[in-house]
């Protein structure tokens, strides 16, 4: 025994005095995707880069969950490593990690920033600096069957209270019918980023504000938000399952997948795998904008998602990180994404473009999604942005499974926000 | 026994004859030569880490500006044990550990025991034994997510078909069924740990004491309260430390399976939280500071209690 | 006689119980693991369609046999040290009186007192600074802060446990401390042995934060990593089948293991050491 652990002793140790592999004359790393297509389009879409420049490009795998990979970067940015050039980062990142990215303003030119969704630029702005460029956008969607609406009768519902009535008609008229338990509406409950996307949805689309105004101040304490949050909880148990307070993105799909649910709400990604070919209900399934609330501010409301490139501070090739992210968000390479991989451009040039309507002609309906969505407020709260989601999810989830009324936790809310963000002074 | 005292008595009485040093102090010399390897590879890695959060919890350090930070005394104590959280934290990490690790004792014990007989295919059975702690954390705490998913996880289909429940239970979603899942899944993966621990204690108690006792007829339970009991409980009570130590630092079970709820928030998760998340390098070492010094004391309890042998050498019962 | 069957039924159903308990939810997962797609959503105790897929593509899709290698490779080493280290410590912890020894042993466990996360960004540096970011030997280190400490008691407590009649023996034949150790209570630890380098190792094995954090390339990353890295259509989808199909081959090996040390088990004492 004492011998194998020699034998491994011995191993490392030449393992580790191996001299490293040579590099071309300069190599630029990212950190993009490690998930299939997502890594398939951006390592072709590099490689096709590195030839034209002459440079190489190194792809190195990060996590895939947000937040393991969020503490990732930041572990590597506060040792002011040069390991990574280029971070993909989540559309609620930017001001979290802004101190330590690159300005790349002079990366766009004037009529390229102006094709970006305005949304977008403004949330990657950061004290200035744009600090980010946006490469995808995901905006949240009304999953629907198709089929079950029209043995029904029923129109694609365009408020929330629409939608329970129709829920309800056909979960009950399936149950008569004698076919297996169907659900009503999935959705994402468990205490995490998920949750403040959906609840922010509703709140918005009930004319509740986002949370945190553009100018720092706190909106939520407000009588819509609170309707916003009982009509939610009043769909627990009735059209969603009590175990929708513990599902995430893919759990929600599962049911929805499955053939069990009339109703989800997810990212655009789902689309693609509803209608693969293993699927039960593929073709059966139908997308639109989700849900307004009741009231004379209500509205359709859709929280953004998508993904950032950012260059960090510390890399040793700023300027060639800088041109390779240039490359890849511009209109030729995100037209190929959305052909190859159903990215969403965020350049709206690109919804008007023929061959991608051919391809997915739900991008004239997203169009006008994108436009109207919300965003978290990330950017105006800044460092502090995880701080305020986290209360604002432990809120909503406590509001949503106790007993209590949804407007007194959100005047509790309200102080602690303001507390946080020192009365606007964020 | 007398004769090897004699021998003893001899032999020391002989070296406090020569000039030099007795043989206890000779060892004791030798002793730290032994020793000495072992605390300079723990000082090595452990050191600076720990010297580091300690000191960082005194200061209002940031993640994004980790060179401009200021030293603000007991600032983030008093803010810590203001925050309900904090308190709500302790509370839910102490029932965790008290709750799982005495499960998993009574487990460990139960499997040890029955491993410990002479029976075809042990080896197969002890192997088949460890396999949940073999996994991965983070994949079991996963797996077990899946498994208990209200709509389509395997447990509630088992417990419909046989009529145990009516209506699928959420269990991850209602507070109090999701803090059951959750020791339930801890449990199920580390009681392996107890087992192996007591197993290799059962294993070097003398069979004589046990044949013996056969021959006088005694019954099978006294022996194990009078006999096994009192001879593995050393080692038991390393184990049921290092357990709890385990326990009370718990993370990925929890963070996989309930995310951020409150109900189920332990201290990591919520040292986690203010160190990760929300990048406050001040107050999440003063939270994990927290937690150590916690931890600390539930661990001298247990040794106190349980009246651990870190002094005595060699003396048996 | 009837009651003599019905204990060594009760006892065999006993029996049945633990390894149900035990092995379900590994068959659960090998199940899975035999799965695509939508089919993973459907709950069947043998799956309709059983396929390789997985296991195929779990290989072709990123260097897994070199992630496990690399497993290997930490977890011996980290545990080989942890076990050396350890033992001549437990020696001295153990069998001899000296002064600083009961807060040494305080100190050691206070080492594991404290979470993961916070010793993280502190180790973090330690390894930049010894220019061993990215290496298997910076995991090898890292991952000592984990093992030494539990491994030190357990071996203290079981040499602690062993009869002073062996070592005065020795002492009176004239044998010095390393030949004690070694001659005397090194043959007769099998036990405490195997049981503190397994769970050792295993811990090595499966420790998934400092790995994640101090290697970056791929051909570095050890096993728990490379299964968090593994590929699903987009950011959303858990590729459940692959991560099932990973989690069963990386058990294997573990259990193989466990059957080799059963050789190493030495149970009770050997006869002939003393007697009377």
């Amino acid at each position: 025994m004492l011998r194998i652990f020699a034998l491994a002793a011995a191993i490392f140790a030449i393992q580790s005095s191996l001299p490293a592999s040579s590099r071309a004359d300069v190599t630029v790393s990212i950190s993009c995707s490690s998930l299939g297509i997502e890594q398939q389009l951006c390592q072709t879409g590099s490689e096709a880069w590195a030839k034209e420049t002459g440079n190489a490009v190194k792809l190195v795998a990060t996590p895939a969950d947000a937040n393991e990979r969020l503490a990732l970067y930041q572990t590597l940015l506060a040792a002011q490593s040069h390991d990574i050039d280029i971070f993909q980062i989540d559309v609620i990142w930017p001001a979290i990690l802004a101190p330590h990215l690159m300005d790349l303003g002079a990366v766009l030119s004037e009529q390229d920033r102006a094709d970006h969704f305005k949304v977008l630029i403004d949330n990657d702005t950061v004290g200035g600096k744009l600090v980010a460029v946006p490469w995808f956008v995901d905006a949240g969607l009304l999953y629907y069957r198709k089929d079950l609406l029209e043995k029904y009768g029923k129109e694609v519902p365009k408020t929330w209270s629409e939608l329970a009535d129709t829920a309800k008609a056909i979960m009950e008229g399936e149950t008569k019918a004698g076919s297996s338990v169907l659900q009503g509406y999935v959705w994402q409950g468990r205490a995490y980023e998920g949750l403040a996307c959906n609840a922010l949805e509703w709140i918005a689309s009930f004319g509740g504000g986002g949370i945190v105004d553009q100018d720092g101040a706190v909106t939520i304490d407000n009588p819509q938000a609170a309707k916003a949050l009982e009509t939610a909880k009043s769909w627990i148990g009735t059209i969603s399952p009590k175990g929708v307070l513990s599902y995430g993105e893919e759990e929600s799909r599962g049911v929805f997948q499955s053939g069990s649910a009339v109703f989800m709400r997810n990212w655009p990604y789902a689309w693609a795998l509803a209608n693969a070919a293993d699927s039960p209900v593929k073709g059966k399934v139908g997308v639109a904008v989700l849900p307004q609330g009741e009231g004379s501010d209500a509205r359709h409301a859709a929280a953004l998602g998508g993904q950032h490139l950012a260059v960090s501070r510390y890399s040793k090739h700023p300027k060639e990180a800088a041109d390779l992210v240039r490359y890849l968000t511009s209109a030729q390479e995100q037209k190929r994404r959305a052909l190859e991989g159903s990215f969403n451009p965020t350049l709206r040039s690109l919804y008007t473009d023929s061959e991608l309507l051919a391809a997915n002609p739900f991008y004239k309906d997203f169009l006008p999604i994108v436009d109207s969505a919300v965003a978290r407020p990330s950017t105006v709260t800044g460092r502090r942005y995880n701080q305020v989601s986290s209360a604002f999810v432990r809120v909503v989830h406590g509001a949503l499974s106790g007993e209590g009324a949804a407007s007194a936790s959100l005047v509790g809310l309200n102080k602690e926000l303001e507390r946080l963000g020192r009365n606007g002074h964020w | 026994m007398p004769a090897a005292q004699e021998l003893e008595g001899a032999a020391q009485a002989l070296a406090s004859r020569k000039a030099g040093p007795t043989l206890e102090q000779q060892r004791a010399r030798i002793a730290w030569l032994f020793v000495t390897p072992m605390l300079a590879a723990v000082a090595l890695v452990a050191a600076w880490p720990l010297a580091r959060t300690i000191a960082f919890s005194f200061t209002d350090a940031y993640l994004d500006n980790l060179d401009s930070w200021q030293v603000i005394g007991f600032g983030n104590y008093v803010a810590l044990f203001e925050d309900p959280l904090w308190w709500s934290a302790v509370g839910t990490t102490l029932l965790f550990a008290i709750v799982s690790v005495g499960l998993e004792t009574v487990f460990g014990l139960a499997i040890a025991l029955t491993l410990n007989a002479h029976m075809p295919g042990r080896g197969l059975l002890r192997a088949a034994v460890l396999i949940p702690w073999a996994i991965p954390t983070v994949i079991s705490a996963k797996m077990w997510g899946w498994m208990l998913h209200d709509l389509y996880g395997v447990v509630n289909a088992a417990l419909l078909k046989l009529g145990l429940i009516a209506a699928p239970w959420a269990w991850l979603a209602e507070p109090r069924l999701a803090f059951a899942a959750v020791v339930a899944v801890d449990v199920w993966k580390a009681t392996p740990f107890m087992t192996l621990l007591i197993l290799a204690a059962l294993q070097v108690l003398p069979k004589e004491i046990y044949q013996a006792a056969k021959v006088d007829g005694v019954p099978p339970i006294r022996m194990f309260l009078r006999v096994t009991l009192p001879l593995i409980r050393p080692a038991l009570l390393v184990a049921i430390i290092f357990r709890g130590l385990d326990a009370l630092r718990v993370f990925d079970v929890i963070y996989v399976l309930t995310g951020n709820n409150p109900a189920t928030t332990t201290m990591s998760v919520y040292a986690r939280q203010q160190l990760v998340d929300f990048q406050d390098v001040g107050y999440g070492s003063a939270a994990a500071t927290s937690l150590f010094l916690i931890v600390a004391l539930a661990t001298a309890i247990v040794i106190t209690v349980g009246r651990v042998n870190v002094s005595a050498t060699g003396e048996r019962l | 006689m009837i009651r003599k069957s019905l204990g060594r039924l009760a006892f065999y159903l006993l029996i049945a119980g633990i390894i149900f308990y035990a092995v379900f939810p590994f068959y659960w997962a090998i199940v899975s693991s035999l799965k695509t797609g939508s089919s993973l959503f459907q709950v069947e105790f043998w799956p309709s369609h059983p396929t390789l897929e997985n296991y195929i593509a779990l290989f072709q899709e990123q260097p897994f046999a070199r992630n496990i290698v690399n497993s290997l490779i930490v977890a011996m080493a980290a545990t080989g040290i942890s076990l050396f280290l350890a033992l001549t410590a437990a020696y001295a912890l153990g069998r001899i009186r000296f002064r600083g020894r009961t807060s040494m042993l305080l100190i050691i466990l206070s080492v594991s007192m404290f979470p993961q996360i916070a010793v993280l960004s502190g180790l973090f540096d330690l390894i930049r600074a010894m220019g061993l970011y990215d290496s298997l030997a910076g995991l090898v280190i890292a991952n000592l802060i984990l093992t030494l400490p539990f491994v030190t008691w357990v071996l203290t407590t079981f040499m602690r446990e062993m009869p002073r009649e062996l070592e005065q023996a020795a002492i009176v034949d004239g044998a010095n401390d390393w030949r004690i150790l070694t001659r005397v209570f090194l043959p007769i630890m099998g036990p405490s042995l195997s049981a503190a380098g397994l769970l050792a190792f295993i811990l090595a094995w499966n420790e998934f934060l400092f790995a994640l954090t101090f290697t970056l390339s791929t051909e570095k990353r050890t096993v728990p990593v490379a299964i968090a890295l593994i590929s699903g259509a987009t950011a959303y989808e858990l590729p459940w089948g692959r991560v099932m199909a990973a989690c069963v081959i990386v058990t294997v090996p573990l259990i193989v293991l466990v059957l080799v040390l059963q050789r190493y088990i030495i149970s009770g004492l050997t006869a002939g050491a003393v007697k009377g």
